[in-house]
């Protein structure tokens, strides 16, 4: 046969009436994959990127050298944080069906990425996330009523009624604005982290964008300059299979891991398992000791699953099969974590329900609390001349005319 | 004739297209296999197959770059960026290089890229998916701007703009993606079946790049518009039961001014009304042209009607948006005017 060039167009491995199919992805047994010395130079270690660092095995036991130990407790505290984070996003999803919010994203089945991560940094580490990190909210003590406030839009909403729902920000809890454009928090946590290393803080900077997002050019301005500049950061990308309805390899996804393009800039890389909450805690410890003893960025890959819709707008029976997170080989976090405690002896099947039930009547009260500051379409709502601040430190003449011009339409004037 | 809303128009308007030329590609984020978040190429795909209808990777400035590369080489891509708001990553392969090919190599290269996006508010899209951008695009010398009204000029424009030699960026007001939207979120929707121009030619056909049209036509004064605000338009005139002409401006790069300025010359008042923020706007651009032609002619100073100047609020969309009650605000105070 003669060569010649032909287009590729990558392969999605199953569609809609297709039985889920999950063998294109590339697993290692739990506890397989060595565990360097955090100072090792990125050359040396580029087999973290070809392998999957895993803990949890599937008889739930905590194997290998990636192996954290960290007490019951704590990870009772993972599992509580885990659990709180599904309960809000279901509580959300629901409401938005319900028309009372504009918009919702649930972070379902990708809640181990936000929470252990969160576990394993020190409160003063900077985080930049995408829209599906609200485990980092939960975990940093964010009050479940707040997150709820902005999505209602209503008189305690953080945003000023600006931001689609989600779109938080804490300054308090050293948690970064986030944006409804992809991929644009990357490269910016790569400079706050430039920023700690001129003033000599000992904080580093993490973020978080999807493998779709990772097409964006401010990907690669990130790894570039976390690389020349040896920057403190953590870099994630969170390979969760599906930008909406297109399948990571049409991110590139299909020749290489994700993790495998930071040693092309000279970063470490490291796959693991998204949905192990103790691989990812002891992959998030050793990628920070490497930022705080200056050798410079960690390049992560959350192999996960999003396996709810992208969003509120979006319908994934259309392009994939739908009982595709039923089989997918890495499970899902939460149950993982808790049958790991229940080998342990440390949790128990009544002790899950009981938590679950207390969580939902949090919510639930939670909810209650917030409509009662006003919803998007009910009373009390902002005053509509909060648009006008904020756009400079301080109102121009032009907006202060515009608002004058707002408020005389809105009294009928 | 069928009846068609936008959506099912530049559907139209591609598969048209697609099945003439063989040089015309159609590519953007999740408008394959999934047709689009706006469902605007759904069956593309399933018809032409995956090299001619592709889905891309997330980056826009990837999506406009190979745009480029491909028509240099001969084909006609038609780029979707999934909504206006996330153009600016493409900014500079847009204004550095599309609108400046044939330019700087004398003639030798061209790209003729299409380039679609979704535009607008109204929808509870908050800060990042409800912008009209055009202002950036008319400003760069080198690129045509268009933005249709209705189902009939969606499809028009669309093939006329892939059939163009130049690059065109095409927006498309998505509150009147289903139905023509008088400003008032109210009210229940209307679809483009209660509208003529949801009668649209199921063939070939074009709309001219550069002819704006006279929806109504009338005498005491001259609108100048274009996109969902032609039907907010419509109505305040209505609403205030002024003889109003209403002109979609259609193609705001090349402007037919002699259409705009024949009327106002006529009227001697002139309100002219966009969606965008006010500040440097498309609207400027009219109000100096039209000052520039018609001059003596004028009875009122000429007064522009537009967002607010920040960006576009979540939660106070309504109070934001320019509706009916700002537009019969400046078509009185023109119409008072000496």
């Amino acid at each position: 046969m003669a060569k010649k060039s032909r287009l590729h167009v990558p392969k999605t491995p199953t569609r809609p009436g297709d039985a889920p199919d999950f063998s294109y992805l590339k697993l290692s047994p739990a506890g397989k994959v060595a565990r360097p010395d955090a100072g090792s130079p990125a050359s040396e270690i580029r087999y973290l990127c070809e392998g999957l660092v895993r803990v949890l095995d599937d008889d739930h036991r905590a194997v290998g050298p990636w192996h954290p130990h960290l007490d019951a407790p704590e990870l009772q505290v993972g599992l509580r944080h885990m659990l709180l984070t599904r309960v809000f996003d279901d509580r959300m999803q629901r409401i938005q069906r319900s028309g009372k919010i504009s918009f919702y994203m649930r972070s379902y089945g990708e809640e181990a990425v936000s929470v252990a991560m969160a576990m394993a940094l020190k409160p003063s580490d900077m985080l930049f996330p995408s829209y599906r990190n609200q485990g980092l909210y939960v975990v940093r003590g964010r009050p479940i009523l707040d997150l709820m406030c902005q999505c209602l839009s209503n008189t305690r909403d953080m945003c000023k009624g600006r931001q689609l729902p989600v779109m938080y920000h804490w300054r308090e809890g050293n948690i970064f604005s986030i944006s409804g454009n992809l991929a644009t928090q990357f490269p910016q946590a790569v400079g706050w982290a430039m920023a700690a290393a001129i003033k000599n803080q000992d904080d580093l900077a993490v973020s978080w964008i999807g493998e779709g997002s990772s097409a964006a050019a401010d990907f690669h301005h990130a790894l570039l300059f976390a690389s020349v500049y040896k920057a403190p950061v953590i870099l994630c990308v969170v390979n969760n299979q599906w930008a909406i309805s297109t399948f990571q390899g049409h991110a590139g996804g299909e020749r290489e891991t994700f993790a495998a393009r930071g040693p092309g800039y000279g970063i470490a890389g490291v796959r693991v398992d998204g949905n192990d909450f103790l691989a990812v805690h002891a992959v998030t410890q050793w990628a920070a000791e490497r930022a705080r003893t200056g050798r410079g960025p960690t390049l992560i890959e959350h192999v996960t699953y999003r396996a709810s819709a992208h969003s509120t707008s979006d319908d994934p029976a259309r392009y994939r099969p739908k009982d595709d997170y039923q089989e997918f080989p890495l499970g899902d976090p939460v149950e993982r974590l808790k049958n790991h405690l229940i080998s342990l002896g440390e949790w128990s099947d009544a002790r899950h329900q009981a938590l679950a039930a207390e969580l939902e009547d949090q919510v639930a009260a939670s909810w209650k609390e917030a409509v009662s500051y006003g919803t998007l379409t009910e009373a009390p709502r902002l005053d509509p001349g909060l648009m006008f601040e904020d756009v400079f430190a301080e109102m121009p003449e032009h907006l202060r005319r515009q608002e004058a011009e707002m408020r005389a339409e809105m009294a009928g004037e | 004739m069928a009846q068609m809303n936008m959506i099912q128009a530049l559907n139209s308007a591609m598969d048209i297209k697609l099945g003439q030329d063989p040089s015309v590609v159609v590519l953007g984020e999740d408008v394959g296999y999934f047709g689009g978040v706006f469902r605007v190429t759904d069956g593309l795909q399933r018809k032409y197959g995956e090299s001619r209808v592709m889905d891309s990777p997330i980056a826009e400035g990837g999506i406009i770059a190979a745009a480029i590369g491909m028509a240099v080489n001969g084909l006609r891509p038609v780029a979707e960026i999934q909504f206006a708001d996330y153009i600016y990553p493409g900014y500079d392969q847009i204004v550095s290089e599309l609108a400046r090919i044939r330019y700087r190599s004398a003639g030798e290269f061209s790209a003729p890229v299409t380039v679609r996006t979704p535009c607008g508010g109204g929808i509870r899209g908050g800060q990042t998916h409800s912008q009209s951008p055009e202002a950036l695009f008319v400003h760069v010398a080198g690129l045509k701007v268009v933005m249709p009204s209705n189902p009939y000029d969606a499809k028009g424009l669309l093939i006329a703009a892939i059939e163009t030699d130049d690059p065109v960026i095409y927006f498309e007001p998505k509150r009147i993606y289903n139905g023509p939207f008088d400003g008032d979120a109210h009210k229940p929707a209307v679809p483009w079946s209660t509208h003529p121009k949801g009668e649209v030619p199921d063939g070939h056909f074009t709309v001219p790049i550069g002819k704006a049209e006279v929806t109504r036509a009338g005498n005491d004064l001259t609108i100048v518009t274009y996109g969902t605000m032609v039907h907010v338009c419509d109505a305040a005139a209505k609403g205030l039961g002024l003889d109003a002409e209403i002109i979609d401006v259609r193609t705001m790069v090349p402007l037919d001014v002699d259409t705009i300025c024949a009327s106002v010359a006529r009227t001697g008042r002139c309100v002219i009304v966009h969606e965008a923020t006010r500040f440097g706007g498309f609207g400027a651009e009219l109000s100096a042209t039209i000052q520039e032609n018609c001059f003596w002619n004028l009875l009122a100073p000429i007064l522009r009607v537009a967002g607010y100047d920040t960006p576009y609020p979540h939660a106070f969309e309504w109070e934001y948006f320019p509706g009916q009650v700002r537009i019969s605000k400046a078509l009185k105070a023109v119409m008072e005017a000496s």
